[in-house]
């Protein structure tokens, strides 16, 4: 089931430099994408894997481009020039299995009967997790660059997309040449261009190669991986923020042998967890999580990174859905799988962070740094609905477990408007607080029982 | 952080309206770092959600405490001083993460040891948290989250307010403001040449962690050089450090990494330009052989000298 939470932001791109066009909002990511036409782009979200063991690192950039596939352009700063073998083309239905994995979610438990003489055991159900993002000629082209001082570094076509790997000597030429030769660059993009360049950075061009693809078959654009070794253990978000008039909202997904991934530069906190909300957020999770992680961000003054799960990918508890298979983390990139056991290098099963971060070039001015720590507890986020017992009894603890009811009912009504900002009063109508919720044996006298 | 094995504060002399000398006690400016920490831990656990039981704040003050007892009778010490160890306790408990309390014991144990262990010249040459920190991400059962401060305004000018209060009470500010002076003009240098917005250096600026380093570790009196020109070049040189770790080898932690390797170089430094060595108080600098006790012959491992 997609939450509304996917189809409002109609989730979104990856890594790439998607600033693009300026008469629409550009959101994006590491790069940014370009578009050869005036076509409208829907990326407003990245979703981006991270596999990191020591200095090497498999990217995954999982892209929601709408738009036709001709005017699909992705510009991402590289540290090291790419050969072909370093370069695939991924499953997005693996992609999406890793969200929904690891985003927050919903559990379900049932109250006992309160009276002693059962022997019930509140029963557990997962019941539904938000699965919040689903998740010219050759030789010409060549001269050109040369005169732009932008060298090819490489050419191929890998699946359905023809990729370039591009250094330069001065952005203005790396600028002119993109232009020239179709790449629509927002403008602004000349300065961080010029940085990235005199970082010794290369640039990842990828274009959609459509008799490739036709002769393929996809209708969709699949995720492009990339594998390089550097001590780099960046995201560059800068270029995808070039004229970008809003927020842009990312998920990265890191994968490590050693522990949690957080950020170095900007603050990591944990999504607020484990918090009893009243069942009618079943049926509006989506809603719910959207307007929590608004609610969050705002707190926190937009300036955080938010950890929504960490856990060790040999077991969930609950899980949100299937593990993933081995075939499907090596189709992500983890690469030590196969590897033996090595205990000073830690367990070969995987460690997954879910990081979640809703970005701007005023609160997130610097690209993303991150570190692997040796961080091994779980966390996960988790809201729990307590369905009540509704069967009965007369006994003296059932009389407690009912009196306590309108606290509880009151206390998830304000759990709800203090998470997402709804209003109380629309909350506390939904699950009707004020309603009478008392059996006739709650309204008996003492002496009624006397003689009962 | 700034923790030493240190001597209590003498009263110093000072004259009475009539003109007679009258002992006056000065307030020992540890008091002042120790504020400063647990302000800032309290900050940490309350405000900032750093996920610290009281449990594990305990143990890891109360090992750094227990070793420092521990030493100052082995080594015969004339009296046990809380202080420096509470400092370095609450140092490490900001800073050092670590997924069972366990290693964090260990590594308050191993920052205290250190300082009685590990002696050149008469005093212990590592900073202890600093040391105990660098042990921690070497063995790779702890790891410091450099962002855990965020970059708000106001925590990082309260900071500045109470380190340069500790500072100047601990007469240490030229190395503080040498390294941050040096580690600023990288940042900025190297946003002006890469074309980048001041906002970037700025950013990286505001760090609390950067703060924090700047104004209770590298400052500690008594791991810097003695001459204040001595302490000028290893504040730049630590920044130097850093930038390099940070932004050559790209690596989180510069200022720690650099800090633990520059450390070794301040016998040299020492030699080059001696200068005065510093005493928590000015009194026990005027009169270093009342402090001078002689070691044993079987603590072969710590040097002869002062133990303070």
């Amino acid at each position: 089931m997609r939450c509304p939470f996917h189809s409002s932001f109609s989730l979104a791109a990856c890594l790439m430099l998607a600033a693009a066009l300026a008469p629409f909002p550009a959101h994006a990511f590491c790069g940014f994408y370009v578009a050869s036409g005036d076509a409208k782009l829907f990326n407003h979200a990245s979703q981006v894997v991270l596999v990191r063991d020591g200095d090497r690192t498999v990217l995954t950039m999982n892209s929601d481009f709408q738009g036709e596939p001709r005017e699909f352009a992705l510009v991402v700063p590289v540290p090291t020039v790419l050969e072909k073998g370093q370069v695939h083309v991924g499953d997005r239905a693996v992609v999406d299995h890793l969200d929904a994995f690891s985003a927050p979610r919903l559990v379900e438990y049932w109250d006992p009967d309160p009276c002693p003489m059962a022997d019930n055991v509140g029963a557990m159900r997962l019941e539904a997790a938000a699965p919040v993002a689903r998740m010219a000629a050759k030789q010409s082209m060549a001269d050109l660059a040369k005169t732009r001082g932008v060298t090819i570094e490489a050419r191929y076509t890998v699946g359905e997309y023809d990729i370039l790997i591009l250094s330069a000597k001065e952005s203005n030429g790396l600028e002119r040449w993109l232009t020239e030769n179709g790449y629509r660059i927002p403008p602004g993009a000349s300065p961080v261009l010029a940085s990235y360049i005199k970082q010794g950075m290369k640039f990842f061009v990828a274009k959609v190669n459509l008799s490739e693809q036709k002769r393929l078959g996809f209708t969709y654009l699949r995720p492009l991986q990339v594998a390089f070794e550097s001590p780099k253990f960046v995201l560059p978000i800068r270029l995808g923020m070039v004229n970008s008039d809003g927020a842009q909202e990312m998920y990265v997904y890191a994968l490590t042998r050693k522990g949690r991934v957080e950020t170095t530069n900007y603050r990591t906190v944990k999504l607020v967890t484990d918090r009893d909300v009243p069942e009618f957020v079943k049926s509006e999770f989506g809603d719910f999580y959207r307007d929590l992680f608004t609610t969050q961000v705002k707190r926190e003054g937009m300036e955080v990174v938010f950890t929504e799960y960490a856990w060790d990918m040999g077991w969930c508890d609950p899980c949100a859905s299937s593990p993933l298979s081995p075939e499907e983390l090596k189709g992500l990139g983890v690469f030590w799988l196969d590897d033996a056991n090595d205990p000073a290098r830690g367990t070969n099963t995987p460690f997954l962070t879910r990081l979640h971060l809703r970005y701007d070039a005023r609160h997130f001015p610097e690209d993303l740094v991150f570190q692997v720590t040796s961080d091994r507890a779980n966390f996960q986020g988790r809201y729990v609905i307590r369905h009540e017992w509704t069967g009965g009894g007369d006994c003296p603890q059932a009389r407690d477990y009912r009196a306590g009811l309108a606290d509880r009912r009151s206390q998830e009504a304000r759990t709800v408007a203090e998470l997402t900002g709804w209003d109380l009063s629309r909350i506390r109508g939904k699950m009707n607080v004020a309603a009478d919720w008392s059996r006739p044996e709650d309204r008996m006298k003492w002496w009624d029982r006397v003689w009962k | 952080m700034n923790a030493h094995s240190g001597i209590p504060p003498r009263p110093s002399a000072a004259s009475t309206p009539d003109g007679a000398p009258r002992p006056i006690r000065r307030i020992d400016p540890r008091w002042y770092q120790i504020a400063m920490l647990s302000g800032l831990l309290g900050y940490g656990v309350l405000g900032l959600g750093f996920g610290l039981g009281p449990l594990r704040i305990a143990a890891t003050i109360g090992a750094a405490l227990a070793t420092q007892y521990l030493c100052t009778r082995l080594w015969r010490l004339p009296k046990f001083d809380p202080l420096s160890a509470l400092i370095s306790g609450i140092g490490l408990c900001t800073l050092l993460r670590t997924n069972t309390i366990a290693a964090a014991v260990f590594a308050a144990t191993l920052a205290i040891a250190s300082k009685f262990v590990l002696r050149v010249g008469g005093k212990h040459l590592y900073n202890p948290t600093n040391l105990a920190l660098v042990m921690m991400l070497v063995a790779g059962v702890g790891w410091i989250s450099p962002g855990q401060y965020g970059h708000v305004a106001f925590v990082a000018l309260l900071m500045v307010c109470l380190g340069l209060t500790v500072v100047c009470k601990a007469g240490r500010s030229d190395v503080t403001l040498a390294f941050l002076g040096v580690y600023a003009a990288i940042l900025f240098g190297r946003s002006l040449w890469l074309g980048e917005p001041l906002t970037i250096p700025v950013h990286r600026l505001q760090s609390g962690l950067l703060l924090q380093f700047a104004f209770n570790m590298i400052s500690d009196p008594r791991t810097t050089p003695d001459s204040r020109l001595g302490r000028v070049l290893f504040g730049a040189l630590v920044a130097a450090g850093a930038g390099i770790v940070q932004f050559v080898m790209f690596r989180p932690n510069g200022p720690v990494w650099s800090l633990a390797g520059c450390t070794l170089l301040v016998p040299l430094i020492d030699r080059v330009l001696p200068g005065l060595r510093h005493q928590w108080s000015p009194a026990a600098a005027l009169s270093p052989p009342a402090r001078r006790i002689v070691i044993p012959a079987t603590a072969g491992a710590v040097s002869k000298g002062v133990v303070s």
